[in-house]
């Protein structure tokens, strides 16, 4: 406040803005046309600058960050290619909803379109993976513009907004004001739902005989985990988590199902096609959660909760749509039904049945190391409690099957885009955010190399990250599809002959790192890894290369149509 | 089936782009698009003619609700409004044919904005269906070149 009407120049207003927005961090490289911001930077002491090693991992950084906090994000870049390594991390926190701002540097206004050393039109670039973007063309708009994208950032369905700073901007000056309240009239998101709707929804839910809810990251989002668990108990209906969901609800309570969808739980997908009412939370129906639509959830009546309007109708027709925050739809809905509850025991007792029939198992008797039992075993050592970041890939699938999520906001895993190399940077970035649990990340040897460069801000920042690095020598995902769907060729996914010494690379980095190969042995570094405190650490976890995540949906397929094993044997290990 | 949309939006720069791209990241048709300054300099008017079923154009509203610079957006499909569209166009003139272009301008009530020794410039304002008969009328007299706006439309007052 003491500031304000003080003359300031375009890069004070800058951190000064930031420090309004409670901002603690900030994920940046500089460059050019950030020097004057740099400048100033030098200067402040209460904003702290996280150095990354390549701006796409600033990106990851912020989201892991956001996702692991509910604060967003905020990057800091220079023009041009500075600007354009942050493509890929926006458009990933645009796919799963998350809260950032991208602030990139850009030429002088005098020479935008001149194609100038380091110019790249990012505004026009970003537009379809933003929630909005913005250049600033005077340094008197800089202020409301900061404001403004840190609002619509945050409220509604969260997701990136990027603002572009030409350099004249920054070095010009002007009285500082900052608006305490911000107006955008084209936005004016629904956040409480419509009253009628929602006594329909809790009409038909209490007389439903085989209900399901269908949770997805809107309820972390919307921090609504205690509401959902007093909801589901309350009317003893059992809970379906997508992945960004999971933790949503507690995964060892007996109405947990885990995950549903493509590598879903046999039960979790039997139960959408049975159930005769499906409560969507915050989800999106999503193709891996569908499968073919046509027989998606068959004979349920179908509710769906969702703070975007778009998402409602969009893959799927549902019967009672009803847009709002599911905080409010949770809460009005465990106010709205009854307390005596509809016999739902049989149901139940259903679920349990397909549970016993085909429950998550892997093979424990050849001595081998699997990384389902890595991470069961990362499981049990962390009871649950772990900040949990995965890379892309069947390591990601078999964390949402093993790990039991106990907590919301506990998975940080790239849903949406699906971005190889988005694990180790978005890891460090939730370490600046959570510093009470252990934060661990589940990487293949495919995926970890997209953004290794970022090991380097882990060891210069001492972040306490436990690297599990799940390490089959394959692009092991791909390896499935090929084994399954493309006549066993498997094309540029063998990495053997390739691969780097991984300890060697992390002990170039300054990282302590240790290498398993059997079950014992990864018992022992896991225990050795979690109490580790000074700075990151790896653990190269050598597990058998041919392993595949089951159960599967094809791809297209029915929900009902799990592949539950290998079609044929002789490919096994 | 064919919607015409009326869209309030922010009079920004990039706008016009931001609705472009949304229509094509989202594989949506675009017939038709026209902008233009309404009475609150702020803001302006876009005029969208699209073409969808049911489900699309539900869609095609959501999406463009849901653009921070819209403000408001209005399916007049359905809704008693008014829809025109203006043609230029410049045809080929030849002595033989001359006294039926001019018969023709007559019936479509065009009007000749500009004329040549060998050429015609005239304008015709209508429902793009109109404009579509037009070009099909005159396509036989040799059309040089022409130009059309894309629709507008209004909702009709009270």
């Amino acid at each position: 406040m003491h500031l304000s009407g003080h003359t300031l120049n375009g890069s004070e207003i800058f951190f000064e803005c930031l420090r309004r927005e409670h901002v603690e961090y900030i994920f940046g490289y500089p460059g050019g046309s950030l020097l004057k911001v740099y400048e100033t930077l030098y200067e402040v002491q209460d904003i702290r600058h996280i150095l990354v090693r390549h701006e796409q991992g600033a990106t990851h950084m912020a989201e892991g960050y956001a996702r692991a906090t509910g604060k967003p994000g905020v990057v800091l870049v220079t023009s041009g290619p500075g600007a354009t390594n942050t493509v890929t991390g926006i458009a990933n926190a645009y796919m799963d909803s998350s809260p950032m701002v991208v602030f990139t540097g850009q030429v002088p206004s005098s020479l935008i379109g001149n194609d100038a050393f380091q110019e790249a039109d990012i505004v026009g670039i970003t537009r379809s993976i933003t929630k909005h973007n913005f250049l600033v063309k005077d340094v008197k708009e800089l202020a409301l513009t900061i404001r403004k994208a840190f609002f619509l950032a945050t409220t509604g369905r969260p997701g990136p907004v990027l603002i572009d700073m030409p350099k004249d901007v920054l070095n010009s000056s002007c009285a500082f004001h900052w608006p305490e309240s911000v107006d955008i009239r084209g936005f004016k998101p629904t956040i409480k739902c419509h009253i009628n709707q929602v006594e329909k929804a809790a009409h038909k839910i209490a007389k439903a005989k085989r209900p399901l809810l269908y949770i997805g990251g809107g309820v972390i989002s919307a921090e609504a985990s205690e509401e959902l668990r007093a909801f589901a108990i309350k009317q003893n209906i059992p809970v379906t988590m997508t992945l960004q969901g999971l933790g949503a609800f507690p995964g060892n309570h007996p109405l947990s199902m885990g995950m549903l969808g493509m590598h879903g739980t046999y039960w979790s997908n039997q139960a959408v096609n049975a159930c005769d009412v499906l409560i969507a939370v915050g989800a999106r129906f999503d193709d891996r959660v569908t499968g073919k639509i046509d027989t998606f959830a068959p004979h349920a009546f179908k509710i769906h909760n969702d703070i975007d309007p778009t998402n409602v109708d969009k893959n799927i027709k549902v019967d009672l749509p009803i847009v709002g925050d599911a905080k409010d739809f949770l809460a009005v809905l465990l106010e709205e039904t009854p307390n005596t509850v509809e016999n739902r025991e049989p149901w139940l007792a259903e679920i349990q049945s397909w549970r016993e029939q085909c429950p998550l198992t892997y093979n424990m008797e050849d001595g081998a190391l699997r990384t389902e039992f890595v991470i069961d075993e990362v499981s049990k050592q962390t009871a649950g409690h772990a900040v949990v970041v995965t890379d892309v890939g069947q390591h990601q699938m078999w964390t949402s099957q093993y790990y039991t999520f106990m907590n919301p906001r506990s998975i940080i895993t790239s849903g949406g885009l699906g971005t190889m190399g988005f694990g180790l940077p978005a890891a460090i970035g939730a370490a600046f955010g959570i510093t009470d649990r252990p934060v661990v990340l589940f990487c293949g040897d495919g995926g970890i190399m997209m953004n290794i460069q970022e090991l380097v801000t882990a060891v210069h920042c001492k972040t306490p990250i436990k690297i599990f690095l799940i390490n089959n020598s394959f692009l092991g995902m791909v390896r499935q599809w090929q084994e399954l769907f493309h006549k066993e060729k498997y094309s540029f996914t063998d990495l053997a002959d390739s691969n780097p010494d991984f300890i060697k690379v992390a002990e170039a980095f300054g990282c302590k790192a240790l290498a398993a190969e059997t079950p014992d042995a990864a018992k022992a570094a896991i225990k050795e890894a979690l109490a580790y405190k000074d700075g990151p650490i790896l653990v190269d976890f050598r597990v058998v290369k041919k392993d595949m995540v089951f159960p599967m949906v094809p791809a297209g397929g029915s929900i009902s149509d799990m592949l539950l094993a290998r079609l044929n044997p002789k490919t096994m290990v | 089936m064919k919607h015409i949309i009326s869209v309030l939006v922010e009079n920004k720069f990039g706008t016009l782009n931001r609705v472009a791209t949304m229509f094509s990241a989202r594989g949506f048709n675009l017939s038709s698009i026209s902008i233009g300054e309404t009475e609150d300099p702020e803001i302006s008017r876009m005029t969208i003619v699209t073409f969808a079923d049911d489900q699309i154009i539900n869609q095609v509203i959501k999406q463009l609700n849901r653009l921070i610079d819209t403000i408001k957006v209005t399916d007049l499909t359905n809704q008693p409004h008014v829809e025109r569209e203006l043609l230029l166009m410049t045809l080929k003139l030849s002595k033989t044919q001359q006294h039926e272009i001019f018969e023709l301008i007559n019936v479509f009530k065009g009007k000749v904005v500009d004329i040549k020794q060998k050429s015609i410039t005239i304008e015709v304002i209508g429902s793009p269906d109109k404009i579509n008969t037009t070009i099909d009328i005159f396509k036989p007299y040799g059309i040089k070149e022409l130009a059309r706006s894309g629709a507008v439309a209004i909702h009709r007052g009270e």
